[in-house]
């Protein structure tokens, strides 16, 4: 029975588009991060100077302080986005499939 | 379950006449009471703010032990909480079970020694979050039942890729076990002079063997959200106490602090620990490993089958993530607060001749004595109460963990082939939490005096090295097979402990064996990308039958992974 059902999804052509849609979007947003997150990490490995010059003349406060709360604040918006984007789009195509496939 | 109510009742009796025993001993000073309390001089009062809020959080903890324990029936309810957390709960319970005391005091201790360095730690704790959301939590969800060691062998061969999976989580909780054990003792002694570490140690075994065996994911998963609570809200409050202080200008604040740092200036500066050369290859190696350490934690990723389906796994990422990364940014502005206000401060500093930095008690003191610098006796009870539940929280999470790698994976599916009844597996699981449980207070006890810097090296580069990619592969390549898996698992597992072995922490100043072999101390940069080559090459020339079916058995999992058919269903509301 769940055999049958898995080899309909299979040949369903939403259930390819969704898996293709869904790991691009995943993919992306992950590259994102880690661009975001190994560009501060290979800053802190061979520019450090660049990090750790003030922000202003008169101030004491690196500019790799401002990025790496940035990279956290910016890190918990991309999974908002993703929540977001998966409640919204994903969801319901999922739902379809599964609906579809069981009758 | 009478059996097990009697032997609750008894351990709580046992816990009230520690309790009492220690009250007793603090009321009679120096007069030591049970052989295990160490003597004290006469002039250490006791903290008795402190020690009532530990009580509190004890006699609270237990009571919802209780409760769980009579809702705990099935091996579903046992590891799995029923699957009824909702994802707002498992957002706090996951931040509840990943901020451990290392993150809350050490991050602020690593700020407060070095500055700027300790931002590093932060950031690269919180960045495996997104990546947790963005490809394994829900795939996590569909595909298991109760360990992660369910998803690597969902297609694969049981018995050899179960082992390994269970032999790479038993060395993460184990270590991370020590390093917690360790850590309580330390921290509970210093806080109260009148327990002795010993003591210290074993109330936290026997505390966490009595949540787990009675309560097991439900007692864990609430003590955990409590704990959540507690920490983010002692822990704002510390913050906003440094900020009104500094008349709520950052500017001040850090302008404040390289004034009062020894160093001065050099605390912006330094992008590596202050005094150290700085090295391009570990700080990279070291950015790969918290990132993806985090992905690859047992007691973390068992928390997702706890949730209904896999929408409320993604929620509980994004709850979870955001509690972290705000408390993240506050160990930030405690450490610097902590330079501030504690660093020059007589009643904190061990000898001010010497150094204004080095405090009375270790290195992991300065967030808790700024909680004495902002809010008195008072505050400081409270923060220690914390630290003490943060301590109690993250070690359930770990035994639990460990306790099901043990039975779930090893004796149910390994040994028994699956033939074990849900009864029998869930009673060796509860004697593993005691075996574990007893076995972290040995170890904590043995390792008192050992240096365990290397502790969190270790725990996260095999994570990251053994059950991060292991996992990635087995969910999104179709080519992975069991050879691959086992091969490429025991490279991550050997390789980063035998490189962790020989290199400076371990070789040079733990062993004193002179100059390291291997001269870094986090091998994930080396480890990492050996163990996805050896399970590629593994799984592409293996040309068996089974390896064949394996492959071809990859798309009805990758329908399950996707679209959550067949998933283990969740209790509905």
């Amino acid at each position: 029975m769940s055999e049958l059902i898995t080899a309909k999804i299979l040949k369903n052509p939403k259930y390819l588009q969704l898996v293709k849609q869904r790991d691009t979007f995943a993919w992306t947003l992950s590259a994102i991060v880690c661009v975001m997150y190994f560009g501060f990490i290979l800053m802190i490995a061979f520019t450090p100077d660049v990090l750790t010059q003030p922000i202003a003349a008169d101030s004491v406060i690196p500019l790799g302080m401002l990025i790496g709360v940035g990279v956290i604040v910016f890190s918990c918006l991309l999974t908002g986005i993703y929540v977001y984007r998966a409640n919204q789009t994903f969801d319901p195509i999922v739902n379809e499939i599964v609906r579809e496939a069981s009758k | 379950m009478k059996i097990f109510k009697t032997a609750f009742f008894a351990m709580l009796a046992f816990a009230s006449v520690l309790t009492t025993n220690l009250a007793h001993a603090a009321d009679v000073a120096a007069a030591a009471v049970v052989p295990t309390v160490a003597v004290v001089p006469a002039e250490v009062p006791v903290n008795w703010h402190a020690v009532v809020m530990f009580l509190i959080f004890v006699a609270v903890t237990l009571v919802i032990t209780y409760w769980a324990a009579t809702r705990t029936k099935t091996a579903t309810d046992f590891y799995a909480a029923g699957r009824g957390i909702t994802g707002l709960q498992n957002g706090m319970a996951i931040a509840g079970d990943y901020m451990s005391a290392a993150s809350f005091l050490g991050i602020a201790a690593l700020v407060y020694m070095n500055g700027f360095y300790g931002l590093i730690f932060s950031v690269g704790w919180l960045v495996g979050w997104p990546i947790i959301l963005f490809l394994i939590a829900e795939r996590l969800r569909n595909l298991g039942k109760f360990t992660y060691g369910d998803v690597v062998s969902f297609r694969l061969s049981q018995g050899p890729v179960r082992t390994m999976a269970a032999i790479g989580s038993l060395i993460v909780v184990i270590w991370y076990l020590i390093g917690q054990a360790v850590g309580a003792g330390q921290l509970l002694h210093t806080l109260v002079p009148q327990m002795s570490y010993q003591l210290s140690i074993v109330i936290v075994g026997a505390l966490i063997i009595t949540y787990v065996t009675f309560g097991g994911m439900k007692a864990t998963t609430w003590v955990q959200i409590i704990k959540a609570g507690l920490l983010l809200g002692g822990a704002t409050l510390m913050a906003i106490g440094v900020m009104a202080h500094e008349n709520f200008s950052f500017a001040k604040l850090f302008s404040d602090a390289v004034a009062a740092h020894p160093k001065h200036l050099d605390i912006m500066k330094s992008v590596v620990p202050i005094g150290a050369k700085a090295n391009p290859i570990e700080s990279i190696s070291l950015g790969l490993t918290l990132m993806l350490g985090t992905a690859g934690l047992p007691h973390i990723l068992m928390r997702f089958f706890t949730v209904t389906d896999s929408k409320a796994a993604r929620k509980s990422v994004l709850y979870g993530t955001c509690f972290i990364g705000f408390f993240y940014v506050l160990t930030f502005i405690i450490g610097f607060g902590a330079i501030v206000l504690v660093a020059n401060n007589p009643e904190y500093v061990a000898d001010i001749s010497k150094s204004v930095l080095n405090l009375k008690g270790g290195g992991s003191m300065p967030a808790v004595y700024l909680s004495h610098a902002i809010g008195g006796n008072l505050f400081l009870g409270f923060i220690a109460a914390v630290a003490f539940a943060t301590i109690l929280a993250v070690v359930s999470g770990l035994t639990l963990a460990g306790a099901s790698a043990l039975s779930h994976d090893i004796y149910a599916r390994v040994i028994m082939k699956g033939k074990a009844t849900e009864k029998q597996e869930v009673w060796v699981s509860k004697m593993s939490v005691i075996g574990l449980g007893i076995l972290a207070i040995f170890l904590g006890i043995a390792f008192e005096k050992q240096n365990v810097a290397y502790i969190v090296a270790l725990t996260f580069s095999v994570a990251a090295c053994t059950n991060f990619p292991i996992l990635v592969l087995s969910i999104f390549w179709r080519g992975l097979t069991t050879r691959g898996a086992v091969v490429g698992g025991y490279t991550g597992i050997f390789g980063s402990i035998g490189l962790l072995l020989i290199g400076p922490t371990v070789w040079t100043k733990v062993l004193n064996m002179g100059p390291a072999i291997f001269p870094y101390d986090f091998p994930t940069f080396v480890v990492l990308p050996t163990v996805l080559i050896v399970a590629y090459i593994v799984s592409v020339t293996d040309s068996s039958e089974s390896g064949k079916k394996e492959r071809a058995a990859y798309d009805a999992q990758m329908v399950r992974a996707e679209t959550g058919l067949g998933a283990e269903v969740g209790a509905s509301h």
